[in-house]
């Protein structure tokens, strides 16, 4: 009988050893925690209070409360679920113990289902309390939006997870010369997903580029939600599928990173 | 069966080139079950990218490494379960404690009874009132006893250290090479241990290889290796062997 845990097989204890592993970090350092309600909070209230003033002078807006601070809820979880995820990933690299994680027995599918893990409870902690300070200051209750917000949240999550994947090889590949795409590659969603505008506001060719992106989808179904009121399932679907294209692909990427960072000798050599 | 299935090690014709330039170039050897190897070579002679390769953390540019006779870096997952190592190129994370550190380690090399294990390692390395300590917080020596308690939780049949003395001080070099020998001669694993230190490789190893630019330049006993070079120790026979002097010319 072939044993799981030997290494032959995936082993969820090796998954659960390598959350242990991070959330003995998390919880031994305070400015961690911090840092990840800081930020959303932040966000949150500038978006929030930026609403209230333009709806107090437009009559669109009046009618859409909520979608500023839905959209900034919304992109939080996007970024700070691929930090969640890459930011695990860094830890590693700069306590140098990557070296002691390759020669493990733990298979690379187990260390990025731990770092999917952890990005979700990164994510909890920062998004959670910011949840329940945006119904405290604006009277916006993203949990109203009931099933339509697991629809928006498995494709936010899983696009950044696809993102974090691709990143992670790339750090394998590269070191942490490759440490600012962690930081910086989610940027380029910002405006290309339409996060607080609608696609039709782009000129017609970034359109095709815009609607290549998961993300697009859910944003358009939170102003649909918001301001008619509609739930369109189509539009999770479309982002579901294109979710599962993107996952695949970074997955594929990062083996061949990780296939091309063994031959090239980096895993030893993490740094710059 | 063949050399390779009984080899704990085995080596054939190894070569990686990084764009064109060889850091190793053919060698192979094969290690007996249990036996103690000290791996010899000046900076750049190829000694951890030949560790490397064994661990399947390199591939290879051509030729072939069998751990266990599992071949790497193809079957890996076959077989490091049954390994571990020990390099000052890798730090345990600082801020996790020490047992903290070693008990996630334990649970990825699926060891049993987890706390026994920490326990008995911590009283034979000597790290028992630092278990819960931030490894950060650690002395040099102490920081390299946890790496060696975590090299040894899996109680591996192979292990593999680079420079695992590197930076102590004399005395604490000393008390972690008995470690090594105790453990070793306790559990039957075969050692492969690369160094710059040649006492620590007399005192330690029974067969010894050198490297230079990628090559193996001589691999023997160490006595039979004084007695070919006409040497008194091992470092002489070592600058030797850097200076270009075959064995015959140092001999006269």
């Amino acid at each position: 009988m072939i044993d799981s845990d030997t290494g032959v097989e995936f082993s969820f204890n090796r998954v659960a050893a390598m959350v242990r592993r991070y959330w003995y970090l998390l919880r031994s350092s305070w400015p961690r925690i911090l840092d990840l309600i800081y930020w959303p909070t932040v966000q949150m209230l500038m978006w929030g209070f930026l609403q209230v003033y333009i709806s107090q002078n437009a009559g669109f807006f009046a009618r859409a409360s909520g979608v500023f601070i839905g959209s900034v809820l919304l992109w939080d979880i996007l970024f700070r679920g691929q930090l969640g995820f890459s930011i695990s990933f860094l830890e590693e690299m700069y306590a140098r113990n990557l070296g002691n994680i390759m020669m493990s027995p733990l298979r690379p599918t187990e260390f990025l289902l731990a770092l999917m893990i952890m990005s979700i409870v990164r994510l909890s902690i920062g998004m959670i309390p910011v949840s329940f300070l945006a119904i405290a200051f604006f009277g916006f209750n993203l949990w109203a939006l009931g099933l339509a917000l697991v629809a928006f949240f498995v494709n936010l999550i899983l696009t950044s997870w696809a993102v974090g994947i691709f990143v992670a090889g790339l750090l394998l590949r590269n070191g942490l010369g490759a440490e600012s795409m962690a930081w910086t590659i989610m940027f380029l969603f910002l405006p290309l997903t339409c996060v607080y505008y609608p696609v039709a506001v782009l000129p017609g060719w970034l359109q095709y580029f815009a609607w290549a992106l998961p993300p697009t989808y859910v944003f358009e179904g939170m102003r649909a939600l918001v301001i008619d009121h509609v739930f369109r399932a189509d539009l999770m679907v479309q982002a579901f599928a294109f979710n599962v294209v993107m996952f695949a692909a970074a997955s594929f990427a990062f083996l061949k990173l990780l296939q091309s960072a063994r031959v090239q000798g980096s895993l030893l050599q993490t740094s710059e | 069966m063949d050399a390779q299935n009984t080899s704990a090690i085995a080596v054939d014709q190894l070569v990686k080139r990084y764009k064109g330039v060889a850091a190793v170039d053919g060698i192979s050897f094969r290690l007996t079950p249990g036996s103690i190897t000290g791996l010899l070579g000046g900076n750049g002679a190829g000694k951890t990218t030949t560790i490397a390769m064994i661990m399947g953390l390199v591939t290879p540019t051509s030729g072939t490494v069998t751990v266990l006779g599992v071949r790497m870096p193809e079957e890996r997952y076959r077989v490091l379960h049954r390994m571990n190592f020990e390099s000052p190129y890798v730090d345990m994370p600082m801020r996790l404690t020490v047992r903290q550190n070693l008990s996630v380690f334990a649970q990825l090399y699926a060891v049993k009874d987890i706390d026994e294990r920490i326990g008995s390692l911590a009283a034979e390395l000597d790290l028992t009132e630092f278990l819960d300590r931030p490894t950060g917080k650690l002395s040099a020596g102490q920081k390299t006893r946890v790496s060696l308690a975590k090299a040894l939780l899996n109680k591996p049949e192979v292990l593999l250290l680079d420079e695992p003395t590197a930076s102590l001080d004399p005395d604490t070099a000393d008390w972690v090479r008995s470690r090594l020998e105790r453990y070793r001669s306790a559990q039957g694993a075969t050692v492969l241990l690369a160094s710059h230190n040649m006492s620590e490789v007399e005192r330690l190893c029974e067969r010894v290889i050198i490297m230079k630019k990628g090559h193996i330049e001589d691999d023997d006993t160490p006595t039979r290796l004084l007695s070919r070079y006409g040497r008194e120790t091992l470092e002489e026979v070592f600058l030797d062997v850097a200076r270009g002097r075959r064995h015959s010319e140092a001999a006269q």
